[in-house]
């Protein structure tokens, strides 16, 4: 896509926005198969590839299982390595993220978020990237066109980071976001370079002078220690997020956070819910707030690791809380934000009513009324003191 | 493996040659057994074996590491058919 841009505003849909980063990036290795919604980042990413304006080696696979395998090798031999994907691509690559996070290898990933089969639909949901929650990938979650641009860049930082060195997913609603026109910002290409520096591996598997083995073996006397490693390394990544967050908001305007809080300070019944589907209950705050009513909205960005500390500070004070989730754990107990909020909340002094509501599964619209309908039933909740439903579909 | 706090990263083992240092003899329940009046040094066995558990000295085959041997019998089945030097016997007995 050649880009064109006016008074430093540029229209790009979400996907060419991710492909044109990946571009700036300009990544050693591009390992990818092509799946719905996520296909035009790896299209426009390939014609960059093919006019020269990268120097990546694009490896087409024939599987979103080899695709991730080719980056873990690749990544191993010390390369900046990048992909994307989106719904069964990412179930198929299922097995292969736990070794990439295992093996500490800073990759990144763009996951277009789609519904898993069955039954088959190419639509929005985050049953894709929730499912792969525990495979020790960071997962930062973007609102916008926008976001999911400047995401990319932080990805990279912080995947790079020598105290974290763990794959990152950026993640954004597919179709809503990955194939909707927005207006935005690009970044040049200069200080793209400049705020993702250098990737310099400690250890690589094409340095010869110092021959490693990556991906051994290990048995009960050493396996749980690297566990813990990881695990301690995935707990420092929170801090070395934000700082990114901070870093891209100094240098290009737009800050961003472990999560974006919109009109909570002095909010009586707030919204939890991620992605572009905050976008439409920001509309839902600014239409109650005419009417005096004190309503807010937050948007988890960085899933994990789990901001579970900040999360419950941001949300203390407030009375009644909705958390929606866009995929089910399908657990009769709610999706798994709910879940994660809700536990997050347990150690507050005075804990605010809590319930679950699952929209939007398969790309079914979420209106504004949608949410000026979770109001209502905060609101009532407020009232009565009481939860009638602790989790439900709504949008059916 | 040193200290625990100091683990390499990601299970990396940060120097070449340390599958030397890890016995997997113990892994074996048929250990192979070589007649060396049979065995015409071919060296098919030395090429075979998954393990570089076949000794040679002076390019002729002189036995097994069994340190490293895990039994697996890969040399005993590819020794030429004509020749069949080597036997797996039970590692048991
Ligand atoms: S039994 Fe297997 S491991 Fe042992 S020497 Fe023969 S081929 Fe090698
Ligand atoms: S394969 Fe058989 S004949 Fe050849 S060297 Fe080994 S034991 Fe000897």
């Amino acid at each position: 896509m050649a880009i064109t841009m006016t008074k430093g505003q540029v229209g790009l849909t979400g996907n060419s926005a991710v492909a044109y980063a990946m571009k700036q990036i300009n990544p050693d290795v591009c390992a990818a198969y092509p799946i719905t919604p996520s296909t035009a980042i790896i299209e426009d990413f390939s014609g960059y590839v093919a006019d020269g304006a990268v120097e990546t080696e694009l490896i087409t696979v024939e599987s979103e299982h080899s695709a991730m395998s080719a980056c873990i090798g690749a990544s191993a031999a010390g390369a900046r390595v990048m992909t994307a994907t989106s719904s069964q691509g990412l179930a198929l690559m299922w097995e292969m993220l736990y070794i990439a996070s295992g093996m500490r290898l800073p990759i990144v990933l763009a996951n277009v978020n789609r519904a898993l089969s069955a039954p088959i639909n190419i639509h929005c949901d985050h049953s894709d990237s929730m499912g792969a929650r525990d495979a020790g990938w960071i997962q930062i979650y973007s609102e916008t066109v926008q976001e999911a641009y400047d995401n990319m860049f932080q990805a990279v930082r912080i995947a790079e980071n020598s105290n974290v060195l763990l794959p990152v997913m950026v993640c954004f609603d597919g179709f809503i976001t990955s194939h909707a026109i927005e207006n935005i910002s690009l970044v040049d290409d200069a200080e793209v370079k400049d705020f993702v520096g250098e990737y310099n591996p400690a250890t690589m598997l094409l340095n010869t002078d110092n021959p490693v083995t990556y991906g051994a073996m290990t048995l009960p006397d050493t396996y749980i220690e690297f566990k813990h490693q990881q695990s301690q390394a995935m707990s420092r990544s929170k801090d070395i997020a934000l700082e990114a967050g901070k870093e891209f908001g100094k240098r290009f305007g737009r800050e961003y956070g472990l999560f974006d809080s919109y009109r909570l300070e002095d909010a009586e019944v707030a919204i939890v819910i991620m992605n572009s589907a905050a976008g439409t209950t920001k509309v839902a705050v600014d239409e109650l707030r005419k009417q005096g009513k004190k309503v807010g909205v937050l948007r988890p960005r960085l899933f994990r690791p789990f901001p579970f500390r900040e999360i419950a500070n941001a949300l203390k004070g407030i009375k009644a809380i909705a958390i929606l989730d866009r995929v089910d754990s399908m657990n009769d107990f709610g999706g798994p934000l709910f879940n994660e909020v809700r536990s997050a909340l347990y150690d507050l002094e005075t804990r605010p009513k809590v319930f679950g509501r699952i929209y939007g599964l398969g790309g079914r619209d979420y209106k504004v009324k949608d949410a000026l309908g979770v109001f209502d039933e905060l609101y009532k909740v407020v009232e009565t003191g009481k939860i009638d439903t602790l989790t439900k579909y709504i949008t059916l | 493996m040193e200290k625990k706090n100091n683990f390499p990263l990601g299970g990396v083992i940060p120097k070449g040659g340390t599958a030397h240092d890890y016995s997997t003899g113990g892994w074996r329940k048929l250990r192979p057994v070589v007649d060396k009046d049979k065995c015409t040094n071919c060296l098919i066995c030395w090429v075979m074996c998954p393990d570089s558990a076949v000794i040679t000295e002076d390019g002729k085959m002189v036995g097994f590491d069994l340190e490293h041997c895990k039994g697996c019998g890969i040399c005993a089945v590819e020794c030429p058919d004509k020749v069949k030097a080597i036997k797996m016997e039970q590692e048991a007995e």
